[in-house]
């Protein structure tokens, strides 16, 4: 099976071809033709995953062609089926095929659906390149083909101004970051010899500790844009322009972690240069509890969602820096889950919600008390919740938890504070969008009251799937803790993280204390501590949540007056954007201004003006030569001489040259007339 | 198959002559003209294919070649041939001429026998440029081509024809009497009393002389490609040229000078282009940065996709002075992908212009709703512009900056900037032209893509995948002349101490090794620290 691992991206392939060339006749069956090519995509990876989880594992590279071949640069098309591409292709076939059946009842009806469908399918394409690649430079097709799809699907709605400006927006951020990972690539074949993961990671050995830093801060740079980590994570809120579905898929399960997955995949060479380690957690612990506290207070349910994903890569990031590279995939994979669902589950209530006036149809102020026209969606988005909030056994719990804890062991106190810090807004902003839409009154424009009804089966079926994986997707691969089946399944693909040098001989000891203390996996007491102290503040944060929207519904407005500095600063998202643009593009634009006045003025004033002398000075010099005419005689007989001296050879007697003296009279006679 | 070369030359000047005794007073006679002018350049791509399939991979050595005596007693012959690196521009021009005479079938109307002579004895100019082994067959050809292009903008242009197509005329002019002298030069000073290209690779000149000659040429070809500072006739040209004209300028003609560069300036005089390599990077990497600056602040669309060409060729000819494979295999690629993708988006921009008479991207807007299938290939060729992995300006753009960072981080680090700058200032020119919800009354009605239109766009399109997909038969037929070309150029010349020739010590750039940048120490240490 494993060796038609091609046939996973030549399905969506077929549906691209499909939709995209016949979209006009396919029409209202294009979300069947697409769902149908993903889910044989899917069939495909589970027949594949399969032999994975049940034979022997190990790694296989299944070739298809030669790409590039330039000098010693050697690139081909091939694809590796190893553990860590199992797991990522059973999230991504996986949660993609969900998706593409819940747009096919969310984007009923839309005058581009042909055109939806053909980019869902080109977006999967992409991501499965980009996790099947054996390869960096295959890996960076699909990196920007997903940041193709990402673009074409936020701006599908063109029309709306804002949509096609975060459309751009969103390339544009990657595109920084893709400089980034390009040079990161560059220095890889430089330092190594090649770009095929088999041959770097076999010299990354011997790679000295600031080269392996040096590549892993320019891939991790991709890794920012791509997963819209602090400062490059501007574009991932403003994505929500996008439909539903898209976010859901796109900028929460699949693409934006495709950041992590590239550190995860590089993680030989991370772990020689730790100091870019250092970086990742930093800048994940950082990204994680900036975006929470963003999340706090939004109103807009896809903007709330659009932080959380932000803050959510920050944590898996900061596993990655901590080195609990299985820990951050695995929490990559439940993220999915739980994200997806929560995304999926607002688009069905934006759905419900579509005859009230748009600017409230994403607004939670305008929801509320929900929970009993829409028993689905409400009872699905709780699971995701508590998932989220990481309540045990709820997925999310087991790998935010092993995050945290991996912190914690390696001595990260910093990061592990603001990570748990974290945890807490995360608990409470779940459940403020979980009351504001769910509970309490009806605050839905009286119109579309009456519109308000449960989505149709395609689109809760999905929300169900996701559902039961969201509560089961943790607990079954992640039991016990730190050395649950993924962690054993994923081994062979990931390096082990050494001794960080953070890590001072104390922490040593209790890491030894502890790991002697737990049987088979856990971390004893110190890990059973950190254990409670998570789900005590994940409570926490859904017992505040509670008080604040539920009990007590004037504290929001309380807290507001009292504190409305703060209060703005977090609404406004710290005025990044504000500042970027101050900062960044107005200085470039003013500057480019300028360029361009230099360009018409000096670069070809310059031309111009040589032009301009050049004629003054002919007449200059026909004035100067009427007036000395011995000098010029003298001249022109030398003149003469020289020309005698050239021009005999023209009287060669050879028919040739007298065609071409001819043929150059006639273009300058032609000239001449046509331009009298 | 002998003279195979000289017919590809050769035919579309016949068919051009031939041309003339076809009467364009009537429509059928228009008819005629256009029809007869697309058989020609066809068939001139037909046998070009030939020529291709004939081509042996895995030699430098130059094939198909040619040689007549012409004025023997000047040393001068008739001598052609091709090699990995003309050939792709060979396929390039008689790819570009039918899609240029095929899209001004509808677009000119004027003087059309004489339109299409213009174009025809322009393909004969610029194969010719790419094939002569003879420098005076080369100046030949290269003057030869800048009348026909004169003339194609300056009685089919704009309003400001007259003044860009003198500007045109002129500049290049003045760059290239500079390299006829150094021509002369090679001719009586260095000896032999030959023209042939091939025998003065053989023998280069004493390093001193070598900058003055070098900066001669270089000037000549920087103008034609060009770089930073001699860009600005571009921008005139293209705007007033008309579509077809500005495909060809900028799919071909632009390509001379790089093509000068890489086939006379670098190889003759190695030691001299070393020595300059630090100033022409630098303005290489001005001009990705400057073009795509300048880009961005156009409200022409014309306009914007010239300066963009600023910004491409500036790549080009950072992988020609990386001197190595991945940076020269990636340059003669990129001048192919450029051609196409810059050719494909002056083809859409004429659409456009000939839709609505105005080139202004204020004017337009919306346009995606009404015309998808137009906007669906603009979409696309503005992706293969920028570099997205798949079509054929990533192939390009990859190998040239691979190769650049080989030579030194830093210029990658700014041609990657460069990538970033292009895709901000094509993508904010779709979004102002093709989306948002504006659409203006007098765009209510266009018409999408025509027959014709489809017909030049889906071998444009067809060239960005394949190329993109599959790049390999190309930088297979390139890889081996590169390999020859990179010896060429590597040639250490012994230094004479004393200077017994020419100006004294050459011109003062460049004595001894360029100073060592900041990253490329850097790669130093990282290398370095790299070994255990």
């Amino acid at each position: 099976m494993i060796r038609y691992a091609w046939l996973i991206p030549l399905f969506p392939l077929a549906g691209v071809l499909i939709n995209g060339l016949l979209g006009s006749r396919v029409r209202d069956k294009a979300g069947h033709v697409a769902s149908l090519m993903a889910g044989l995509s899917l069939l495909v990876v589970l027949g594949i995953a399969r032999e994975m989880i049940l034979g022997p594992g190990g790694s296989h590279v299944v070739p298809v062609w030669t790409w590039i071949t330039a000098g010693s640069l050697s690139v081909s098309v091939s694809f590796l089926v190893d553990p860590l591409s199992t797991i990522m292709l059973l999230v991504v076939a996986g949660v993609g095929f969900v998706i593409h059946v819940y747009s096919i009842g969310y984007m009923h009806g839309d005058p581009g659906y042909p055109r939806f469908f053909t980019y869902l399918n080109l977006f999967m394409l992409s991501m499965l390149l980009l996790v099947m690649a054996d390869n960096y430079l295959l890996m960076f097709v699909g990196w920007e083909g997903v940041g193709l799809c990402s673009y074409l699907l936020i701006g599908f709605w063109y029309e709306k101004q804002s949509a096609s400006d975060a459309g751009k927006k969103a390339f544009i951020v990657n595109r920084i970051g893709d400089a980034g990972f390009l040079l990161g690539l560059f220095l890889i074949w430089t330092l190594t010899g090649s770009l095929s993961y088999a041959e770097v990671f076999k010299a990354a050995p011997q790679l000295a500790a600031p080269a392996a830093t040096a590549i892993g801060l320019l891939l991790f740079i991709g890794a920012m844009g791509k997963s819209a980590q602090i400062p490059l994570y501007v574009w991932l809120p403003d994505a929500m322009e996008g439909p539903t579905p898209v976010s859901a898929l796109i900028h929460a399960a699949t693409m934006v972690t495709a950041g992590v997955y590239m550190v995860a995949r590089t993680s030989p060479v991370y772990v020689q240069g730790p100091g870019a380690l250092e970086v990742i957690a930093l800048v994940g612990a950082l990204t994680a509890i900036f975006s929470a506290s963003i999340g706090l207070v939004q109103n807009d349910i896809k903007r709330v969602m659009a932080y959380s994903t932000v803050s959510q890569l920050g944590f898996m990031f900061m596993a990655m820096g901590v080195g609990a590279f299985a820990s951050g995939i695995f929490h990559l994979m439940t993220h999915a889950f739980f994200k997806g669902l929560l995304f999926l589950g607002a688009g069905s209530v934006i759905h419900a919600l579509h005859h009230a006036p748009a600017a409230q149809q994403q607004d939670m102020r305008y929801m509320g008390g929900l929970r009993s026209k829409m028993p689905v969606t409400y009872w699905c988005l709780v699971a995701a919740a508590l998932a989220l909030a990481g309540v045990p056994p709820f997925a999310g719990f087991w790998s935010k938890d092993e995050i945290l804890a991996g912190a914690f062991f390696s001595g990260h106190y910093v990061v592990w504070g603001l990570g748990t810090a974290a945890a807490l807004m995360t608990a409470f902003y779940v459940f403020r969008m979980i009351f504001m839409t769910f509970h309490g009154e009806m605050r839905v424009d009286h119109h579309a009251r009456e519109h308000i009804r449960e989505s149709p089966a395609v689109m809760t079926v999905p929300l169900v799937i996701l559902a039961v994986l969201s509560v089961v997707g943790g607990v079954l691969p992640g039991f016990p803790p730190d050395a649950g089946w993924i962690h054993k399944f994923l081994a062979p693909s990931l390096a082990k993280a050494p001794g960080h040098a953070a890590l001072d001989e104390g922490v040593r000891v209790v890491k030894a204390a502890a790991q002697a203390g737990a049987q088979g996996g856990g971390h004893g007491t110190a890990g059973i501590a950190l254990i409670v102290l998570a789900i005590a503040v994940a409570l926490g944060g859904i017992a505040l949540a509670w008080r604040m929207y539920l009990r007590d519904t004037a504290a929001p407005a309380r807290l507001e007056r009292r504190f409305p500095g703060l209060y703005r600063l977090l609404l406004n998202k710290y005025y990044v954007d504000e500042i970027y643009q101050a900062c960044i593009v107005e200085p470039i634009y003013r500057l480019m201004r300028a360029l361009f006045d230099f360009d018409q003025k000096v670069v070809d004033g310059a031309v111009n003006g040589s032009s301009f002398l050049t004629v003054w000075f002919s007449r200059i010099s026909g004035i100067f030569d009427l007036r000395t005419v011995d000098g010029a005689v003298n001249g022109t007989a030398g003149v003469i001489g020289f020309f005698s001296q050239l021009f005999k050879f023209i009287q060669s007697g050879m028919v040739q040259n007298y065609l071409f003296v001819m043929l150059l009279g006639v273009f300058l006679m032609v000239s001449a007339y046509l331009f009298r | 198959m002998g003279g195979l070369l000289s017919w590809i030359v050769f035919l579309p000047c016949i068919g051009g002559l031939a041309l003339l005794f076809v009467g364009d007073g009537d429509e059928a006679g228009r008819r005629r003209v256009r029809l007869l002018a697309l058989a020609v350049s066809l068939a001139t791509f037909a046998l070009s294919l030939a020529l291709y399939s004939g081509f042996q991979g895995g030699t430098a050595r130059m094939q198909f070649a040619e040689a007549a005596s012409w004025m023997p007693q000047l040393g001068i012959a008739y001598k052609v041939g091709v090699d990995g690196l003309s050939l792709p521009l060979v396929l390039l021009t008689t790819f570009l001429t039918p899609i240029a005479i095929l899209f001004s079938w509808e677009d000119v109307g004027r003087r059309v026998r004489l339109y299409h002579v213009a174009l025809l004895f322009l393909e004969t100019g610029m194969i010719g440029v790419f094939v002569a082994l003879d420098f005076f067959l080369f100046y030949v050809f290269w003057e030869a081509m800048l009348i026909p292009m004169y003339l194609i903008i300056g009685v089919w242009g704009g309003p400001r024809r007259i003044y860009a197509a003198v500007k045109f005329f002129l500049y290049t002019m003045a760059g290239s009497v500079l390299m006829l002298v150094a021509i002369l030069w090679l001719y009586f000073v260095q000896g032999g009393q030959t023209f042939d290209i091939l025998a003065h690779l053989d023998r280069p000149p004493d390093p001193a002389v070598q900058g003055w000659l070098f900066a001669a040429f270089a000037l000549s070809f920087a103008i034609k490609v060009p770089m930073f500072p001699f860009h600005t006739w571009l921008p005139d040209a293209h705007v007033e040229a008309p579509t077809a004209g500005s495909v060809i300028l900028a799919g071909v003609l632009l390509k001379m000078g790089t093509y000068g560069f890489m086939r006379l300036a670098m190889p003759l005089f190695p030691s001299a282009a070393r020595d300059f390599a630090p100033l022409i990077l630098a303005l290489a990497v001005i001009g990705i940065i400057y073009g795509a600056l300048m880009a961005m602040v156009q409200d022409d669309v014309k306009k914007l996709v010239a300066y963009s060409s600023v910004s491409h060729l500036g790549f080009v000819m950072l992988g020609l002075f990386s001197f190595n494979l991945l940076g020269v295999s990636g340059g003669v690629l990129q001048m192919v992908n450029h051609g196409v993708s810059t050719g494909a988006l002056f083809l859409i921009v004429g659409m456009l212009y000939s839709r609505r008479h105005t080139r202004l991207i204020a004017d337009y807007g919306g346009i995606a709703r009404v015309a998808p299938a137009l906007s669906a290939f603009f979409v696309l060729t503005t992706l293969s512009s920028i570099g997205l992995p798949g079509l054929n300006g990533f192939v390009g753009e990859f190998t040239i900056l691979a190769g650049a960072f080989q030579r030194n981080p830093a210029f990658a680090a700014a041609g990657a900037a460069g990538v970033v700058l292009s895709a901000i200032y094509m993508l904010w020119m779709l979004q102002r032209v093709l989306f948002g919800s504006r659409l203006a009354p007098a765009n209510e009605n266009l018409p999408d893509l025509s027959a014709r239109e489809w017909a030049v766009m889906i071998p444009m399109a067809f060239l960005m995948f394949w190329i993109g997909l599959y790049p390999k038969p190309l930088l297979e037929k390139i890889e081996p002349s590169a390999q020859a070309w990179l010896a060429q150029v590597g040639r250490r010349v012994l230094r004479v101490e004393a200077p017994v020739l020419g100006p004294p010590g050459g011109l003062p750039l460049g004595r001894g090794p360029a100073p060592r940048g900041v990253a490329a120490a850097w790669m130093e240490r990282l290398r370095g620290e790299g070994r255990p």
